[in-house]
């Protein structure tokens, strides 16, 4: 490992959004459009050599950062830097056409689903050779030979077996290894790899990342590997960063983010893995709930409605309040929902964000005297830590929750994580 | 061909026997190349309130078996041999007779929860049609309490119920696939890949709600899945399957401290897990179904091959602590078999190359 | 494209029998087409024979098969030359519609935008106007410049079908433009073109061959129709069905059947034919209209019962 490390890529301050149409309805309404924050503010540098590991759940904005990175995606704000070796600092998140296409001789991708990245209407030959053709830099008999040193390359020999044949007569495994003699025909600098091994068998994906690995070290590549399998990105990485709602929540080497994850939802990953030990039970204390809607995150930390670690400032709001009444009504029978229920009234108008909500309907003794309840039912949830106050106000209670605040990448140890727990 | 003989029912009529009981099961497609043996010769049973979880790489006939077992299959797909739920023989009922079976004391969990639900059909409304289907005189506020009931043990507020399928995640549909099948409180269910469309948090919370069930229904789960970590977490018992054979059954626990079979084993080193510290892989592909390899069909991928697996098909034997393999090489192994130094000889093996693999 | 052909020669049962019917009497009308100038005793437009006019309403017999009708025109001769002609304006819409519609659609699917905002909605304003309608006012604007002959009457009709193709190639253009494999071909730096010339063409024209068969045959019924209304090809032009059976509409009340039954028989035959061959086509390129052909399972009696079960 060089002691300075030389970046390839850097991302400062990315911030992707995505225009979501809403139904047919509420476009002839005139109602707005949403507003998805896919990517939502995220500095990461990428060394050369490298394997950068981008870990998250589906909707965590991985994808579309990887994609950000090659320029396919357009950026709202911030931008990507590539080091170029001879032409230095290349700007990919305010390149164009052209300028962008040829970019894509130095950045290359592999795709998750091995199965639709080739064009079905195309022989291997025609589109392993395709970027060859694509940026004029081979044709005739020099094609044919570097198409059959690709396919040599990653595996597909003898090569006269597969040139003729189309994706469809292939199996899974064997279309990847396609996908990758494409991606490296080009001789990129780097690779960026979207959950390659994710489609396949899983007899066949150590074949894969093996190939990867002896790639990497054959061609000197530099790698960003996104996953949301943190076992395999364990033993494929060099360094690793979190990824939840947009933002990278923790960042570091791999070791040491597996031997000590700081943020709650790293913790809660590793132990979420279902692992071929016989010896484990299924784990119990897991975070609830699921990734929020990133159109409308939740007020302070986005992982805090899930977090089992949360403090009384990590953004407790409305939506919170909501969740726990609904939660408190799966344990109870149905005579105590229909009761509560009338008790409690209208709970849509907690859907918007709001830190001093109302709830209530059938008197202020008896709405606190339920809330009560629910707290006494369980006393270590969170949500109460942020609670400052609750007041009565007309037949129902106002709720005052602690103001919260949105944690910033901050240096802890070795690794960078975004918590509160992390001052 | 003998009859299966049943552990008597006793006095009362309460079934002490298996709820399921598969004896030399087949289920073959048929195609212009010749039938394709999916499941070919499959023997287990099931327990009361147990899991067993079926693993195997794609293409190896576990969703095969998991339809064959509830009778969902296409036309042109046969079944042989034996099969009984709860005494009764499965093969011996007309059509209408397993329909109506099927949802009632059979259910099924699919992997993508979303292609299931009506997007027009409220809540609500799927669960009065399932119960409504095999109860016609069921009341409105019988279906209501039924529903909310299975809905909480499944973790989806009663405020949810009148809500449509779009407007939950898809965790959230999951569960709602399971609360559907289960509100009519089958004893048999099976789970195709029911969490592979899902992050692995949320996966954790689907898969501790399926190794919950029996505590509140008592029902016999297959749990099919190509991952080897949810069957030790979630399973009694684990059956693996390859090229429409079960080579290796046995409780969870000790087949995976011990796996017997090859197979069993290199499928459990080729996983790549959290105490990964290399890669390992199994040569080749499954093969054609069709016309799979003669004699012990993992030959010609095994590491352990002998002659002798090239020439007889293994035999299904006890190999002690409640599991069952069908290996030479195990057999030799505990002394079960003796082969002479011929049959014991490696077996020449032919080369492998990426152009067979899955 | 050759597992298209492939899964044609492969058709099996219904589809087949479809498929051949269809094709062995299209293919005697195009040899009879083909061949016209040799077959045909008489030229399409000869009322005379050295000199001396040919009978009128002769009936058939064995110097003319299938009659003679009002205008003096040999009946058989009319019918093998309009078999010419209607094959002529066949080929020439299909052939310009398609090069006109398919690269228009995929262009209008793949970019996207204003660009395929105006064009969709041309194309739909052309699409919800009945096509006969259509067809007669193209045929009368391009009377004009361009006579009442074979192209007349093939643009005429050309402009109806364009809007199916685009219509067709646009909306499987849309939804392979979602494809992981055009994003791919973006990642590898290809331009606009290239993506729609090898990327997106190959994979939205599968449709056309089908479109294009059941296309023909309701072009044939266009082209009669508009020379049964007299805005088609003119007689001294070509011999077209549709005109002949107009001229002897008033020849059958009177009784005399042999002027309608040829060219009517001719144009039923051929327009059932090509049917019968986009029937057949589609059957066999759209799997899901294929019922898979299912072998019965016979279970063979086991050889090794006594070494698997203990």
């Amino acid at each position: 490992m060089p002691t300075k490390p030389e970046p390839v890529l850097d991302i400062r301050d990315l911030v992707v959004h995505f225009q979501l149409q809403g139904g047919a309805l509420s476009r002839l309404l005139g109602l707005g459009v949403r507003t998805v924050k896919a990517v939502d503010g995220v500095n990461l540098t990428l060394a050369r050599g490298e394997v950068l590991g981008v870990v998250g759940e589906s909707g965590s904005g991985k994808t579309t950062l990887g994609r950000a990175l090659l320029g396919l995606v357009a950026t709202t704000d911030g931008e990507v830097v590539y080091h170029d070796r001879e032409r230095g600092e290349r700007r990919v998140s305010h390149m164009r056409g052209r300028e962008l296409r040829q970019l894509r001789t130095d950045l290359q991708m592999v795709f998750q689903d091995p199965h639709a990245a080739l064009n079905p209407s195309m022989t291997i030959e025609e589109a392993v050779g395709h970027p060859l053709v694509i940026h004029g830099i081979a044709k005739g008999d020099e094609l044919r030979r570097r198409v059959g040193e690709a396919l040599e390359r990653v595996g597909l020999a003898p090569v006269e077996r597969f040139l003729s044949k189309y994706p469809s007569d292939l199996s899974g495994g064997q279309k990847q290894r396609a996908v990758i003699a494409r991606a490296i025909i080009l001789d990129p600098e780097v690779l960026v790899a979207d959950e390659p091994v994710s489609m396949l068998d899983m007899s066949v994906r150590a074949k894969i990342l093996q190939l990867m690995l002896d790639l990497k070290t054959d061609l000197g590549l530099t790698y960003v590997y996104i996953t949301h399998d943190l076992a395999s990105a364990k033993y494929f990485c060099d360094r690793i960063a979190i990824m939840y709602l947009g933002r990278v929540v923790e960042v570091g080497p791999t070791e040491e983010v597996f031997a000590n994850p700081r943020h709650p939802y790293t913790k809660a990953l590793l132990k979420a893995i279902p692992e071929p030990d016989p010896e484990r039970m299924v784990p119990r204390d897991l975070p609830r709930g699921e990734i929020p809607d990133a159109a409308v995150p939740p007020l302070g930390c986005s992982f805090h409605p899930r977090c089992p670690e949360a403090t009384s400032i990590c953004g407790w709001e409305s939506r919170d309040l909501r969740a726990l009444i609904e939660e408190h009504w799966t344990r109870g029978s149905a005579e105590t929902y229909a009761r509560e229920r009338d008790l409690v009234g209208d709970l849509e108008h907690l859907d918007r964000p709001d830190t001093r909500p109302r709830v209530g309907a059938g008197g202020a003794l008896e709405v606190r005297g339920l809330l009560a309840e629910m707290r006494a039912e369980d006393p270590d949830e969170p949500l109460w830590l942020g609670v400052d106050a609750i007041d009565d106000d007309g037949d129902g209670v106002r709720v005052s929750f602690h103001p919260g605040e949105d944690p910033q990448l901050r240096a802890a140890g070795d690794v960078d994580v975004a918590c509160v727990l992390y001052p | 061909m003998t009859p299966i003989e049943l552990e008597e029912q006793d006095a009362t009529g309460v079934d002490r026997g298996p709820v399921l009981e598969a004896r030399d099961l087949r289920v073959w497609y048929g195609t212009d190349r010749g039938p394709v043996r999916a499941v070919d010769g499959v023997s287990f049973e099931l327990r009361r309130g147990e899991i067993l979880g079926l693993v195997g790489e794609s293409g190896c006939g576990k969703s095969t078996l998991g339809r064959g077992l509830l009778g969902l299959l296409p036309d042109g797909a046969a079944r042989d041999g034996e099969l009984r739920f709860q005494g009764r023989d499965m093969l011996a009922l007309k059509p209408r007779e397993q329909h109506a079976l099927r949802g009632r004391d059979l259910g099924m969990i699919f992997q993508e929860p979303l292609t299931r639900l009506n997007p027009l059909m409220r809540i609500s409304e799927h669960f009065s049609e399932t119960l409504r289907t095999h109860d016609k005189s069921i009341s409105k506020a019988e279906i209501e309490r039924r529903s909310l009931d299975v809905l909480r043990v499944m973790g989806i507020p009663p405020t949810r119920f009148r809500a449509y399928p779009h407007e939950f995640s898809g965790g959230m549909r999951q569960r709602l696939m399971i609360a559907l099948t289960l509100v009519m409180r089958p004893a048999f269910v099976v789970a195709d890949e029911p969490t592979t469309a899902l992050d692995v948090l949320v996966e954790a919370q689907i898969i501790r709600i399926l190794h919950d069930l029996r505590r509140e229904y008592d029902t016999s789960l297959l749990l099919i899945t190509h991952n080897l970590g949810i069957i030790a977490e979630a399973c009694d018992r684990v059956a693996v399957m390859y090229a429409g054979e079960i080579v290796e059954i046995g409780e969870a626990r000790e087949v995976f401290s011990r796996p017997r079979h090859p197979y069993t084993r290199e499928l459990l080193r080729s996983t790549i897990s959290l105490r990964t510290t290399g890669l390992n892989y199994i040569e080749g592909a499954p093969p054609d179904l069709v016309d799979p390899p003669p004699a012990c069909r993992f030959h010609p991928r095994c590491p352990d091959a002998m002659n002798v697996c090239a020439q007889r098909h293994p035999v299904d034997r006890d190999h002690g602590a409640g599991t069952r393999a069908a290996c030479w090489a195990a057999d030799v192994a505990q002394g079960l078999v003796k082969l002479d130094d011929r049959e014991a000889a490696p077996l020449p093996r032919g080369e492998i190359s990426v152009a067979d693999e899955a | 494209m050759g597992s298209f052909f492939r899964g044609i020669w492969n058709t099996k049962g219904q589809a087949r029998w479809i498929l051949l019917v269809g094709v062995v009497i299209t293919l005697v009308f195009i040899v009879f087409a083909v061949l016209a100038p040799w077959v045909a005793p008489y030229d399409f437009n000869q009322t005379k024979l050295d000199g001396a006019k040919l009978p009128k309403l002769a009936p058939p017999s064995g110097t003319y098969w299938f009659g003679t009708n009002d205008q003096f025109y040999d009946i058989y001769s009319r019918v093998v030359w309009g078999a010419r002609t209607a094959l002529e304006v066949i080929v020439l819409s299909l052939v310009i519609s398609i090069v006109i519609g398919v690269p228009l659609g995929i262009a209008s699917g793949f970019i996207g935008g204003w660009f395929d905002r105006i064009l969709v909605f041309v194309n739909d304003a052309i699409y919800s106007l009945p096509s006969l309608l259509l067809a007669i006012v193209f045929s009368f604007l391009l009377r004009g410049p361009l006579g009442g002959g074979v192209t007349a009457a093939a643009l005429s009709i050309t402009a109806v079908y364009i809007p199916q193709y685009f219509r067709v190639v646009r909306n499987t253009t849309v939804s392979a433009r979602e494809a992981t494999y055009v994003e791919a071909a973006r990642a590898l730096g290809a331009k606009p073109f290239t993506i729609m010339r090898k990327y997106l063409f190959g994979n939205v024209v599968q449709s056309v061959p089908v479109l294009g068969t059941l296309n023909a045959a309701d072009a044939l019924g266009t082209l009669a129709a508009l020379g049964f209304l007299g805005f088609g090809i003119q007689p001294n032009e070509a011999s077209e069905w549709g005109y002949d059976l107009s001229r002897a509409l008033d020849d059958a009340q009177a009784g005399t059947w042999w002027p309608t039954l040829f060219p009517g028989l001719a144009l039923i035959l051929l327009i059932t034919a090509l049917t019968l061959v986009g029937e057949g086509l589609n059957e066999t390129a759209n799997p899901a209209l294929r019922r898979r052909r299912l072998r019965p399972v016979v279970f063979p009696r086991r050889e090794q019962d006594e070494e698997r079960t203990r």
